[in-house]
């Protein structure tokens, strides 16, 4: 008898998990960090993130629907990840237009020129943060003081923003001074950097709220421990034979790992699986050499700060890294082995 | 006991396990048996009777014409009514013997059998039989691989000079969710895997076998642990639960600490693997002369209302083994021969049980349904979860392309096939189906000598 059941190959189960729900799993693990930068930053912050997460999901959409035609993929979350963490990775003083700009061309030319999801090589929100950099290089410099303006909504310009300078900008400043990084009034200690009351970017405060949220996604298994780890490495042992060698003028290694957007980097824009690679061994040479590069910008670039140009720029060779470094194949050493 | 297992990925997919303390029963002959020359791999067996010929249970109505391929016996006593085709497992029409049942009357040459319920045999633990008479009653029975390849039993036990076998891998894992067979055949016929396993040890000439269970049957391992005892060449050795540690290479590995090198047979690394069920259809082969007729099956789904493993004849349509498993549920969807990790969708249920047939699994309409498929995120778990150590995103998208020499560089012919990819993409990608179309590809293209 014919049934009219399906036919269909093997496997007849399949997980139960989705793209949304990883995308999910990625914005919980956000909310510490946010709210750690709501509450230095206050409803300006709120209103950048607001605005970086809604241009961001607008402008996927437009583009599937009208410009490509396609039904709306905006439910899988994954341009909601993107808006939060352009969110996080700006100061909240930044003017709105040019929040707007960047939210814009983060999607647009970061993931949708490049065909959408999964295509594009560079991660989308660090190409917006790029591009804002670029663009507006003072307002994207200016950073609110946490905590002075909580209930102001627009600190642009305004009165009681109170600008202060990053700890990464101390740290810069004390590689010129003849007294080294004691010649430095006001420098955060481990704990204020660990904590988050420092300036900085909305998301990058603390230290503490990013862990939180990094080691939730690793306990889930959405990110692997290599890139966190070998990431922070990588900027450790480059900032540390500094540090060695002059203690004076030189940050210590924990010091670059806590202060900036080294935590930020480590556990959400390393580990974006997008513009990362395939292979534990391809992640650890991809993140622990972006860990490399960021310690070499910090100490000698021309910004102060070098996680996420030192991202992007591997972003470019993962590739490269996918074709050349392979998984361990079952069965593989003994055959090389026979035959030599 | 520490439990062992294999290194590189794995899954865990629901088990499922629904029929794992239901006994077995057995399945009541069918009206009209339907006996396939073809229930293993290799050559179909030679029709040895002619319409209208009566036949009893045993009857040796297939004959295989060379060394792979397989005897088949009538599984039931009656009358051969007409010889025609059924569509098997594979979905394609395959030549069958139709014969109408009249009752169970052994062949006086296999009769002793047939005496006894299947679960009131004596157990004969005396082995007189040589290396040599044990792979002549092998063949005689017709005993193939159970476990779901059905490779002919006895070809196993044959090393080709410059090989040397040294261990005997009994297999026990079943690490396919749903299926139960194996399980319930360790927890109620022990000894008979046993004293089988102990046939294929001496067949092999080796000194140790080892039987490999899954820590998700505690009674079986439990049961198996304790009866070994009386064996001293055998040993059990429980395992973590895994998929897919049930194949072979992965089980070599898990046991022995052994890499089957790419491309190669267990026997290359002194191993030879069989499935619990078929050391008990060697045990029947060798201490009962007894044709491989019946075997235990696991009819299952969370649909299913009587869910339950059964003794079924070979040939019995497995609409009848639905039936008495409560039929076919109303919101049914798909019908699986096997576990869900590998097993077959057949489109009819028409087709008989054969030797390999190791459940049947209905999976309602919800569950039959493939969810759509999202682009790549690149999130790499198939490349984590592979056994092989694969990158089966790349090598999906190079048998796309038609890519076939790079996929075959960069390891596709290493690929089991056991699904672990597809079932772990958050993206619901078809990946083994394109390795599977890419590995059928180099094969056509190797034939063709290009």
């Amino acid at each position: 008898m014919s049934t009219g059941m399906i036919v269909s190959l093997s496997p007849h189960v399949r997980t139960k998990a989705s793209i949304s729900m990883v995308m999910g799993m990625v914005i919980v693990a956000m909310i510490p960090a946010i709210l750690a930068g709501l509450w230095a930053f206050g409803l300006s912050g709120a209103l950048v993130m607001a605005v970086t997460t809604g241009v961001c999901v607008l402008t996927e959409w437009f583009i599937t629907v009208y410009m490509l035609k396609q039904p709306s993929r905006i439910n899988d979350g994954s341009a909601i990840v993107t808006g939060l963490l352009l969110g996080m990775n700006i100061p909240a003083s930044t003017p709105i237009w040019q929040v707007i700009a960047g939210s814009i061309f983060a999607i647009g030319l970061g993931k949708m020129a490049f065909g959408g999801l999964g295509h594009n090589p560079f991660n989308p929100a660090l190409v917006g943060r790029a591009f804002m950099l670029t663009s507006f290089p003072a307002d994207m410099t200016t950073w609110p003081a946490p905590g002075a303006a909580r209930w102001s909504i627009l600190q642009t310009g305004g009165v009681d923003a109170v600008a202060g300078p990053t700890a990464l900008g101390m740290v810069a400043e004390a590689q010129g001074l003849p007294d080294g990084l004691s010649g430095v009034a006001g420098m955060p200690t481990h704990w204020e950097l660990f904590l988050g009351s420092i300036p900085g970017s909305i998301g990058e405060v603390s230290a503490l709220a990013i862990l939180a949220g990094g080691l939730f996604l690793l306990v889930r298994k959405i990110i692997s421990w290599e890139s966190p780890v070998f990431f922070l490495g990588g900027l450790a042992l480059f900032t540390g034979v500094f540090w060695i060698v002059d203690p004076v003028r030189y940050a210590d290694p924990l010091y670059h790992i806590l202060a900036g957007g080294a935590m930020l980097g480590a556990w959400f824009m390393v580990t974006d699986m997008v513009s990362s690679p395939m292979t534990p061994r391809g992640r650890m040479i991809f993140a622990g050499t972006a860990g490399l590069l960021t310690g070499a910008i910090r100490l000698f670039g021309a910004f102060p700060e070098g996680t996420s140009y030192a991202i992007l720029i591997m972003n470019a060779f993962v590739p490269i890294i996918d074709r050349y470094v392979r998984p361990k194949k079952f069965g593989q050493k003994k055959k090389e082995a026979s035959r030599g | 006991m520490t439990l062992k297992t294999f290194k590189i990925g794995g899954i865990h997919p629901p088990e499922n396990k629904i029929t794992e303390d239901r006994a077995v029963q057995s399945c009541p002959l069918p009206k009209q048996a339907v006996v396939l020359l073809a229930q293993h791999i290799g050559a179909p067996a030679e029709i040895q009777v002619k319409v209208g010929d009566e036949v009893k249970v045993g009857t040796l109505v297939g004959k295989a014409p060379g060394l792979i391929s397989a005897n088949i016996h009538s599984p039931v006593s009656g009358k051969v009514k007409k010889i025609d085709t059924r569509t098997d497992a594979s979905g394609y029409p395959k030549t069958a013997i139709l014969i109408d049942v009249v009752g169970d009357d052994w062949d006086p040459e296999v009769g002793e059998a047939g005496q006894y319920e299947w679960n009131k045999r004596p157990l004969k633990t005396d082995i007189q039989a040589t290396g040599d008479e044990i792979r002549a009653a092998l063949a005689a029975a017709g005993v193939v691989g159970m476990g779901g390849a059905a490779f002919p039993t006895n070809v196993k036990y044959m090393v080709p000079p410059g090989k040397t076998a040294e261990y005997l891998i009994i297999n026990g894992v079943e690490c396919e969710p749903y299926l139960t067979a194996d399980h319930r055949l360790m927890v109620e016929l022990p000894d008979e895997v046993l004293v089988g396993t102990e046939i294929l040890r001496r067949a092999l000439g080796v000194e140790k076998a080892i039987i490999g269970i899954e820590a998700n049957k505690p009674d079986a391992l439990r049961i198996m642990a304790e009866r070994v005892k009386s064996y001293p060449n055998i040993q059990v050795q429980g395992l973590v639960v895994k998929y897919p540690q049930g194949a072979e290479k992965q089980l070599v590995k898990a046991l022995t600490g052994r890499e089957v090198p790419s491309g190669m047979l267990p026997l290359d690394v002194g191993c030879v693997v069989n499935n619990v069920g078929t050391a008990q259809a060697a045990y029947l082969a060798v201490q009962y002369k007894r044709p491989f007729v019946d075997r235990i099956l696991t009819v299952t789904g969370t649909s299913v209302k009587n869910p339950g493993n059964y003794l079924v004849r070979l040939g019995t349509p497995i609409s009848q083994v639905i039936e008495l498993a409560g039929g076919l549920p109303e919101d049914a969807g798909k019908i699986i021969l096997g576990g869900p990790m590998m097993g077959k969708a057949v489109s009819t249920t028409d087709t008989p049980v054969g030797k390999g047939t190791s459940g049947i699994l209905i999976l309602n309409k919800a569950q039959a349904k493939r969810p759509a498929v999202e682009p790549c995120i690149r999130c790499s778990k198939c490349v984590t979860v592979c056994p092989m150590g694969l990158e089966p995103y790349l090598l999906s998208e190079m048998a796309k392309q038609n890519r076939f020499e790079e996929a075959e560089a960069r390891g596709l012919m290493d690929c089991v096939e056991c699904g672990s990819c597809s079932f772990t993409c958050p993206s619901h990608r078809d990946l083994v189906d394109w390795l599977r179309y890419g590995k059928a590809r180099v094969l056509a293209n190797r034939r063709k000598g290009k």
